[in-house]
């Protein structure tokens, strides 16, 4: 099938997603997406920053659809011709999502964990605009413990879903969930218990923001301080591969592999993310792949450069103050 | 005037039994559907009569019964009657399932034989208790009667319905949230595609229609679908429960034929009444709380100088400049002492309570809605909340999952343009209005036309 993404032609497979067709080509024209992910069902349709124009409906059909569709939900048709960036339209549509996402977002980047790495931040950065006309008061949440490992931070929250369909699908309980509705809806365990299965630490990476952070890593570093690594070991519960993000000698924490969108690539088990906390329990395999334009590409090792003696290089060593 | 046909015998002594309404010509349909039609030729009659959803959206009955996927006869086919009637300003379904439920259960079981729907569900909202208990003995006496269970009237259709309770979301009543509520899911509206017709309660194609859609298939049946055509203008066909409230001398609900001149039913001592002896007409909104308000002339007469008839047509004429829509037919009336700013952020209270907060523009912006206008409202409004609001409109409006966001931000939207003298007066005055209704007549407005 051929469609046509702000004027470039793709080749795609029957029912491609919009959005993933446009991630196929690459670049400017790939629609943000805070709530879809491709690795869980369901997910997507929720956040609406997707959104796209679509101005010929398909070779047969070629009417232009009435409003705005989310990308991430619809499928591609023969000959559909769709305008992402180049719509007006669609970048006054994102703006005011964006907007709407920020209004309730507490903006408390400079003591987040999650600021460096923050889907949110990319966005309002790219997309957003510099001044909320926002004046009424945020709504707010007290913090809860979910397990001795999770920390969830609702007021940051974006209701993405994410982290309740992970629960839903990666594990066999399902322990957490959305309680009330409206701007009153929260993520919430069942009457705050903790979460309690060996790949619950995954609601950490799923998170698109700081709402969900990982408590043995909290306030310890700002991400773009610590250096992330490639490494593996032999796991008997997961894949074992996962992100290692040293400082010194010191292993600061552990995460999934992420791809270019911020998508983990393997689910991992919570005895790599939180037990194995030294570089001898790691094989590893060299710098991790950030993007240049991330923050985190900052400290990023450059190519040839020896990973045993990290204390000689970049930033790393040098304390945040 | 064809007369009344849902309420025609709504004035009988005990009709909501099984047995009055039998005598009154009740079950006619059903006798006459089963002993000589097909289901197919039931559908057709449904097409021909050119009947609409009366649940607001006003899609095409028969277009959306052929729709329902037949190509898997391995799944069972459901049919959903949605009797979560929680538009406000809406209460026609209420008085039709409360005081002759049996006309709402020969619909559906005519629906059921056409569909093919062995199991019907009733989801009624939770704050109808009492007539949950009408429907359920209003079933009970149907199955005992031999209308409903096995084998009906000897065809061999089997039919059971099930009166299922939603625990009080309005959105609930936006046919996939309805259908994950009645699978005891939390009500959020699905993403579609893919509809209900293919992919509806349980993974299996479903249908779901309004109460009154569904009863009025019984008189489509008993007089034929042309012949219900016939009544009403143009693609509004048959008759029309409206639920009038507001300041009018006689609220109640009426059944009317489409094509109504809307000031006949407005005035006329058989409808309405007129607006409350001794006020003037304001502003109306016609359809229930989710349509545009409009000013009370423009209502009467269109621009073009027209007058409006209870017609889908008709009240939309103008679009979302100068019309609004026939929706539910709650019909809710205002004269010069309403005060539309306290009436919007009523309606945006509302709206912003009822959110599911499933997507972002609706679960933020309503909630943003309701907060500027309760500042306005109480005196700390500024001129330039006006402008944002219509922004914030604007961008809900079209961008959300399910029609909620929609019906929240048209109401803002059509109020600010034909009432923003009101929303200045507020910020300019604060101390004026705060929580008051008396500073209504400080800016009584002459109700002309907007200027285009």
């Amino acid at each position: 099938m051929k469609i046509t993404i702000d004027g470039v032609e793709a080749e795609v497979e029957p029912g491609t997603t919009i959005l993933n067709a446009a991630r196929g080509i690459g670049g400017e024209l790939v629609p943000p997406a805070m709530c879809y992910y491709s690795k869980l069902k369901g997910s997507g349709g929720k956040c609406r920053t997707c959104l796209v124009k679509v101005t010929k409906g398909s070779e047969k059909d070629p009417r232009p659809m009435p409003k705005l569709v989310a990308s991430c939900q619809t499928p591609c048709q023969d000959g559909m011709e769709i305008q992402s960036v180049s719509s007006p339209e669609v970048v006054e549509a994102r703006k005011g999502v964006v907007e709407f996402l920020l209004i309730n977002h507490p903006l408390d980047c400079p003591i987040c964990d999650q600021a460096g790495e923050c889907h949110l931040q990319d966005l309002s950065y790219e997309h957003g605009k510099a001044r909320s006309r926002y004046e009424e008061e945020r709504r707010t949440f007290d913090m809860i413990d979910i397990g001795d490992k999770i920390k969830l931070h609702m007021n940051r929250c974006i209701l993405c879903y994410r982290c309740v369909m992970l629960a839903e699908q990666l594990t066999e309980t399902r322990e957490h969930g959305v309680l009330y509705r409206g701007d009153r809806s929260e993520i919430s365990t069942f009457i705050e218990k903790a979460i309690d299965n060996e790949f619950s630490g995954n609601v950490i990476d799923v998170c698109p923001v700081g709402a969900l952070t990982d408590r043995t890593f909290r306030f310890k570093s700002r991400v773009w301080f610590v250096k992330p690594l490639y490494a593996h070991r032999d796991c008997p519960t997961c894949v074992g591969k996962t992100t290692i993000w040293l400082h010194g000698q010191e292993v600061y924490r552990v995460t999934a592999r992420k791809d270019k969108y911020g998508e983990v690539e393997e689910f991992i088990c919570n005895t790599c993310r939180y037990d194995k906390k030294s570089p001898s329990d790691w094989t590893i395999e060299g710098p991790a792949q950030i993007s240049r334009h991330s923050v985190m590409s900052a400290t990023q090792y450059k190519e040839g450069i020896k990973v045993e003696a990290p204390k000689t290089i970049g930033y790393g060593n040098i304390s945040p103050r | 005037m064809a007369g009344k046909l849902l309420l025609e015998h709504i004035n009988v002594p005990g009709i909501r039994t099984f047995d009055v309404y039998r005598a009154k010509g009740g079950y006619r349909a059903v006798d006459k559907a089963f002993k000589t039609m097909a289901p197919d030729e039931i559908m057709e009659e449904v097409k021909k009569s050119g009947l609409r959803g009366r649940g607001g959206a006003g899609f095409p009955t028969g277009m959306k019964w052929s729709f329902l996927d037949r190509s898997k006869p391995e799944k069972p086919r459901y049919l959903v009657c949605n009797a979560d009637e929680s538009e406000p300003g809406t209460f026609k379904d209420r008085y039709l399932m409360e005081f002759i439920p049996h006309v709402l259960i020969e619909g559906l079981i005519l629906s059921s034989f056409a569909l093919g729907s062995n199991n019907t569900f009733i989801y009624i909202r939770g704050e109808y208790k009492w007539i949950i208990d009408i429907l359920e003995t209003a079933v009970g006496e149907a199955k005992a009667k031999g209308y409903l269970g096995k084998n009906i009237l000897g065809t061999g259709f089997d039919c059971q319905i099930h009166v299922q309770t939603g625990a009080g979301a309005y959105i609930c009543g936006e046919e996939t949230a309805l259908l994950e509520s009645l699978e005891g899911k939390r009500g959020n509206p699905r993403i579609k595609p893919p509809f209900p017709a293919f992919f509806g309660l349980y993974g299996c194609p479903t249908v779901v229609n309004n109460v009154e859609t569904l009863a009025a298939v019984v008189p489509i049946i008993n007089m034929g679908g042309d012949e219900y055509a016939k009544i009403g203008v143009g693609k509004s066909t048959g008759t029309k429960l409206i639920s009038a409230c507001g300041h009018i001398n006689k609220p109640g609900v009426y059944e009317i034929d489409l094509g109504l001149p809307v000031d006949e039913f407005l005035n006329s001592d058989e409808y309405c009444g007129g607006v409350r002896t001794g006020h003037r007409f304001k502003a109306i909104i016609p359809g229930g709380s989710s349509v545009p308000i409009i000013p009370g002339d423009l209502f009467l007469k269109t621009l073009e100088g027209n007058d409006r008839l209870m017609t889908y047509e008709s009240l939309s004429e103008g679009g979302f400049v100068s019309g609004s829509m026939l929706g539910s037919g709650g019909f809710i009336v205002m004269d010069e002492t309403t005060c539309i700013v306290r009436n919007l952020w009523s309606l945006s209270r509302f709206y912003h309570h009822e959110s599911c907060g499933q997507c972002s523009p609706c679960r933020e912006g309503t909630g943003w809605l309701e907060k500027i206008l309760h500042r306005l409202e109480h005196g700390h409004g500024h001129m330039h909340d006006i402008d944002l609001l219509v922004e914030i409109a604007k961008k809900i409006e079209g961008n959300t999952i399910c029609p909620l966001g929609d019906a929240a931000a048209w109401p803002v939207a059509s109020a600010i343009r034909h009432f923003r003298e009101e929303f200045e007066y507020h910020a300019k005055f604060p101390n004026k209005v705060s929580g008051r209704f008396a500073h209504v007549d400080d800016y009584k407005r002459e109700l002309n036309a907007i200027a285009l």
